[in-house]
């Protein structure tokens, strides 16, 4: 059973992988003078909805996201206008966290508020598509020994791996060294993205080898 | 022999204390200065040398210049000028240098690169040492010899326009001038017009020999937009205009008087690595902050064809060449040489008298500087130059003219510019020298003091909070004789071999002998406790690792304190990371803030998911359901309210930290940026300032009095509206009931008024601790007693701190009350933990007054407060309190925090001690290993010694807290 679950997540976080490197790569067809520093935020988006994109159709592909016990269309919809909220609210939130660590409050908001959406597709919008918009749960996760399936341990390292990457990415910022990639918020993007890249590539290494240890309660 | 955690971390950090002390007397370098006080005068010049013949004279050639005009423009990069933007916006001074009628030279800078010790390198000829800033905040009128001494000796009139720097400087100095504050950074077209609206008419005139224009606007602009602005290119182009009028002007003088004038366009680094050095990579890179020297003269007439490359020379060479110029002795400290392209069409006996001077001035400043100096090899060549220098005289003067004679006079120019060059190089070397064996021998005190707080780490937090050091045994033992006789050798070896003068040598003998019996004792001790740790703990070992096991470890704040500690020590590496060091405890602190965040929720949340949503909540285990149910009914009441409090708390604190931090912009890199604190400090902003300050002081006053007794509440409350007073008096703020025509004085009488209130409530607390120590072990009493000291503290603070830090106090007050409220104490965290909390808030708050690791930013208005002239003492020490008010305040309430929480722990005053003692230890010795290792690095002297001496400080007020921990923890013992 955990083989194959294992096996799954391996294929969806490569596809994940992947669109993170297509997105990089393929704009330089369609948008003139496309780079990752000097058109930034293009790149930002582009790899965000790609992400989200990819994210959005594995997962529902897969069928991981809880069943839900109505099937009716006005739940459904209820459903994806909450996780549309929940998105924006993340958005805002994490906004506000990189105001407070210090992020300038109006000058290049525009990139401050890009950066933050960034973060959500990394962290929330995975959490939306494996938990649903279902705080709860999402407390369950993330609070000690809450996991309860291997994509629970996944999300869970992905997401420490994103944040960690993020803010690991924010300390070439005072360096002196005139780089493009120093530029705000460049280098944190990319550490967001890297950490986001490593913990993909580290899930289902992790949980494979502690797939002894790992034990889940029964859903 | 046992003694208490608190006692041995005091004692650890008051040897390391001495040992930095010794460490910093062998890294600061004394600086090299001539022995004779007086300055150069023109009747001692040497005389030309001359074989055979006993006198010759001893005058200086005729001078080259009869005027000089220096136009200094601060932030004009070489590139400017001879780089694409140089054609388009300098197309005068392109075409002069490229027609040929110039010099340019593009100068190395040393640093310190701040506009003062610039002004004084460029005027003096020496390289200002960075303790020379230190000496010199108090006296600001340059006292050594200098160009515009000699000028104004020599009967030069000097004029002067520009940054009032140089007023301050050379006070009585200039026949005519007029200063501009550099101060306000956002004005970049006044500063200039200023300074150029007194051009015409001085051109004009003809009573002046030296003008000197200092223009700051371009700094201005590079300031605040960075070296690519678009408003660089017309101030480019209106410092072109201004150097062709001056040029026309000059040059019409020539034809009407036969005048020869120079005017030197020279520029000026001033505050290193701010935009416009940072802004290009190759001149960063490449390490100096340059200067350009762009010598435009009706004079030079050799006409070169092409455009080259300026020559690189040194910023202090510009002395010497301008001495001579004028016709002016050298000045004693300078190192340079002189530039001798400058005076290419004099003839040659005039060159070579000219190096002969300068050489003999150097060879001067090498005798008095170094005790063998007959070794130094510049020297030696100089010795030589000088007499064949004298054969050719003789040669000369016989009338030979043939080639031999202009060949041979070739040579020994050659001799005697190898010969200044070679000794230039030592003397600026001697700066660089350091005292490595006093570095030595302090450095492995601190690493020995650091060895021994971290091999005591378990006993020392353990329960009883107690330290078993092995002394007895040790002194006894052979290995401490051993040591010391070893050391003593060591001792006698290095100084009797050495060359160079060294500190620790010329100590006493009895105290260096004191020093080693006490370097080996500790090591002794350290190695005994290390083999009783594997003899002893061998059979305990696997007990402790089942423990380490079973327990779940670190829990992730323990992981962001601990990784949070080491990341910052390794962040002292990088130059950046020192300029912006803030940067990192503001970041450390909001993860902190984070991190706490997640523990409340997990405390509150846990209990709370239960019973919302259940239809959705179909994960939720059911066994999970009922104890969550029973707590929160339990305690839903007042719980409810209190979680709410506890969770904001956190988010609450980030919040104020991002206000305080946009309060005042440190560091280097964004230290431009417009901040609340200036915009405060702006004079049309008065009433808003005074209506901050005034509420800070009464919120500070209803968060302190809480606990406080009558009297002091009452005495608080008076000293804080003699704070206020104070300000009004100085005219900081304003005063509701001002009459209009009051004077601003110096507010004497309100400061000391604040000051008898301040001494009156530590009275009042000590007598209080005094008491529930020696009558009654009252923990209710000791506690007020302690809040009190802590009030005085405060109102110190509220006192010295200006108008516009005032809400750092208010915040630094409000966060430490209600985290203390309901985070430290709710959560349950150790005295450990809550120690690295607070050495991290007072590190950010240290910062958020506005210092930073750059001397410059030390308030030294501090250290006037009701005093009515500079009084050494208490100036330093009101100073110091003032730049660590932020530490102190949260030392202070680390103290009150955890003996009102005594009865959880007792042994956790001893903890807390020895947790700051680790905590500043390890930076310190970490910090005192890096400068070693990087004593030859570019940014020595601008970036890593002041931080050196920053953390020199800050252990010596981190000692002083932790002998008032010891003291408070007295009582303990007492009663145990």
């Amino acid at each position: 059973m955990k083989d194959i679950e294992i096996k799954g997540m391996i294929s969806a976080h490569t596809i994940m992988a992947a669109s993170v490197l297509m997105a990089t790569v393929l704009p330089l067809l369609f948008v003139d003078g496309f780079s990752v520093y000097g058109t930034h935020l293009v790149w930002l988006y582009s790899v965000s909805g790609a992400v989200a994109a990819v994210n959005i159709t594995v997962y529902w592909l897969l069928g991981i996201s809880p069943p839900s016990k109505k099937n009716t269309l006005s739940y459904k919809v209820s459903k994806a206008f909450r996780s549309c909220l929940y998105f924006i609210l993340s958005c805002f939130l994490f906004h506000t966290v990189v105001v407070l660590y210090g992020a300038p409050l109006l000058e290049s908001a525009l990139e401050t508020f890009s950066f933050a959406v960034l973060l959500s597709t990394f962290t929330t919008l995975r959490c939306l598509c494996i938990l649903g918009p279902n705080v709860q749960a999402w407390i369950r996760v993330f609070s000690r020994d809450g996991a309860m399936s291997v994509w629970d341990t996944s999300l869970q390292i992905t997401t420490a791996c994103s944040m960690i990457g993020a803010w690991l990415g924010a300390f070439p910022i005072p360096l002196d060294w005139d780089r493009p990639w120093q530029v705000w918020p460049v280098s944190c993007t990319l550490g967001a993205t890297f950490g986001f890249l490593t913990g993909l590539v580290v899930a289902p290494l992790w949980i494979h080898w502690h797939r002894k240890q790992l034990t889940y309660k029964s859903k | 022999m046992k003694i208490r955690s608190s006692v041995f971390a005091s004692l650890c950090l008051v040897i390391e204390v001495f040992g930095i002390v010794l460490f910093l007397r062998g890294f600061f370098p004394v600086p090299v200065k001539s022995s004779l006080s007086s300055k150069s005068k023109v009747s001692d010049l040497p005389l030309e040398p001359l074989e055979g013949h006993a006198a010759n004279s001893s005058r200086i050639p005729p001078p080259l210049f009869k005027r000089v005009v220096i136009m200094l423009v601060d932030a004009l990069r070489e590139d400017f000028v001879f780089g694409p933007k140089g054609k388009e916006f300098m197309p005068y001074t392109r075409h002069l240098v490229e027609r040929g009628s110039s010099h340019s030279f593009v100068a190395k800078a040393r640093a310190p690169t701040v506009t003062m010790p610039r002004i004084k390198a460029l005027t003096t000829g020496s390289i200002p040492g960075f303790i020379d800033v230190v000496m010199n905040l108090n006296s600001p009128a340059l006292q050594e010899d200098n160009l515009i001494w000699q000028a104004k000796t020599a009967g030069k009139k000097v004029v002067f326009y520009g940054d009032d720097t140089w007023i301050r400087l050379f006070p009585k100095h200039f026949m005519e001038y007029d200063g501009t504050t550099s101060f306000f950074v956002s004005d970049y077209t006044e500063v200039d017009n200023n300074v150029t609206r007194h051009l015409d008419s001085t051109l004009k005139r003809d009573d002046w020999d030296v003008l000197i224009l200092h223009y700051l606007g371009l700094d201005h602009i590079g300031h605040l937009s960075g070296p690519h602005s678009s408003l660089i290119g017309p101030k480019l182009l209106e410092m072109d205009d201004i150097l062709k009028k001056i040029h026309t002007a000059l040059i019409s003088k020539v034809k009407h008087g036969l005048l020869k004038n120079l005017l030197k366009m020279c520029v000026e680094h001033s505050r290193s690595n701010i935009p416009l050095c940072s802004g290009s990579s190759q001149l960063k890179l490449s390490g100096h902050p340059f200067a350009l020297l762009v010598l435009i003269a009706s004079y030079f007439k050799t006409v070169r064809i092409g455009f080259e490359t300026p020559e690189p020379v040194e910023q202090v060479d510009f002395t010497p060449t301008l001495a001579l110029g004028l016709g002016l002795p050298i000045s004693q400290n300078n190192v340079g040489h002189l530039i001798l392209p400058v005076f290419e069409e004099n003839t040659l006996r005039e060159q070579l008298r000219f190096l002969h001077l300068n050489g003999f001035q150097l060879s001067h400043l090498i005798k008095d500087s170094t005790p063998d100096f007959e070794k130094d090899p510049g020297y030696e060549q100089f010795r030589i130059a000088e007499k064949s220098h004298g054969s050719w005289m003789k040669l000369y003067l016989e009338g030979n003219t043939s080639e031999v004679l202009s060949n041979m006079g070739k040579k020994v120019l050659k001799q005697y510019m190898d010969a200044l060059k070679s000794m230039s190089e030592s003397l600026s070397k001697q700066l660089g020298k350091y005292d490595m064996y006093s570095m030595i021998v302090g450095m492995s005190i601190v690493l020995e003091v650091l060895f021994l707080l971290l091999i005591t780490m378990a006993e020392a937090l353990s329960g009883a909070a107690e330290v078993d050091l092995p002394l007895s045994s040790a002194l006894c033992s052979l290995p401490f004789y051993l040591l010391c006789l070893f050391c003593s050798s060591i001792h006698v070896m290095v100084c009797t071999s050495t060359e160079s003068t060294c500190y620790f040598c010329s100590l006493s003998w009895a105290l260096v002998f004191a020093v080693i019996a006490f370097f080996s004792s500790l090591l002794c001790v350290i190695l005994s406790i290390i083999g009783r740790k594997l003899f002893w703990a061998k059979p305990q070992m696997k007990n402790i690792l089942k423990a380490q096991s079973s327990d779940s470890g670190f829990s992730e704040l323990d992981i962001l304190l601990l990784t949070g500690t080491l990341g910052h020590v390794l962040s002292l590496g990088a130059s950046s990371f020192i300029e912006e060091e803030h940067q990192t405890w503001y970041f450390l602190l909001n993860t902190l803030c984070l991190a706490v965040f997640q523990d409340v929720c997990r405390k509150y949340f846990r209990e709370k998911k239960s019973h919302r949503d259940l239809d959705e909540n179909s994960y939720l285990p059911s066994k999970d359901d009922t104890p969550t149910v029973d707590y929160s009914s339990r305690t839903s009441a007042l719980a409810g309210y209190e979680k709410w409090l506890a969770l904001v708390t956190p988010l609450a604190t980030l919040v104020c930290c991002r206000m305080l931090r946009s309060l005042n912009q440190t560091g280097v890199q964004w230290a431009h940026l417009p901040d609340l604190g200036h915009w405060l400090n702006n004079s049309e902003h008065i009433v808003e300032l005074s209506l901050l300050a005034a509420a800070s002081l009464v919120l500070i006053f209803l968060l302190v009095q809480r606990r406080c007794s009558l009297v002091s509440k009452i005495a608080l409350g008076l000293g804080l509206l003699g704070v206020y007073s104070y300000r009004a008096a100085v005219g900081n703020v304003l005063f509701p009931w001002q009459q209009d025509g009051r004077d601003i004085s110096k507010g004497t009488v309100e400061a000391r008024f604040v000051y008898i209130f301040v001494l009156g409530i530590l009275f009042t607390g000590a007598k209080d601790l005094l008491r529930s120590q020696v009558i009654s072990s009252d923990t209710q009493l000791k506690s007020r007693g302690l809040w009190e000291i802590y009030s005085g503290v405060v109102l110190l603070a509220a006192l010295l701190f200006r108008p516009h830090n005032l809400p750092v106090l208010l915040f630094c007050l409000l966060i430490q009350t209600i985290m203390a409220q309901f985070i430290w104490k709710e959560l349950q965290y150790d005295a450990a933990q809550t120690t690295i909390m607070h050495y991290w808030f007072g590190q950010a708050f240290l910062y958020f007054q506005g210092n930073s690791n750059n001397i410059a930013t030390v308030d030294i208005s501090a250290g006037f407060v009701g005093l009515e002239n500079y009084v050494e003492i208490p100036a330093i020490f009101l100073t110091a309190f003032c730049t660590y008010a932020g530490p102190l305040l949260w030392a202070c309430h680390l103290v009150c925090y955890l003996s009102s929480e005594r009865e959880r722990s007792t042994a956790a005053i001893g903890h807390g001690c020895y947790c700051f003692a680790l905590l500043r230890s390890i930076p310190a010795a970490a910090y005192i290993i890096l400068v070693t290792a990087l004593r030859y690095h570019l940014f020595i002297w601008s970036v890593f010694s002041p931080k050196l001496l920053y953390e020199g400080m800050h252990t010596l007020v981190t000692a002083a807290v932790c002998v008032f921990f010891t003291a408070m923890d007295q009582n303990h013992a007492v009663r145990t």
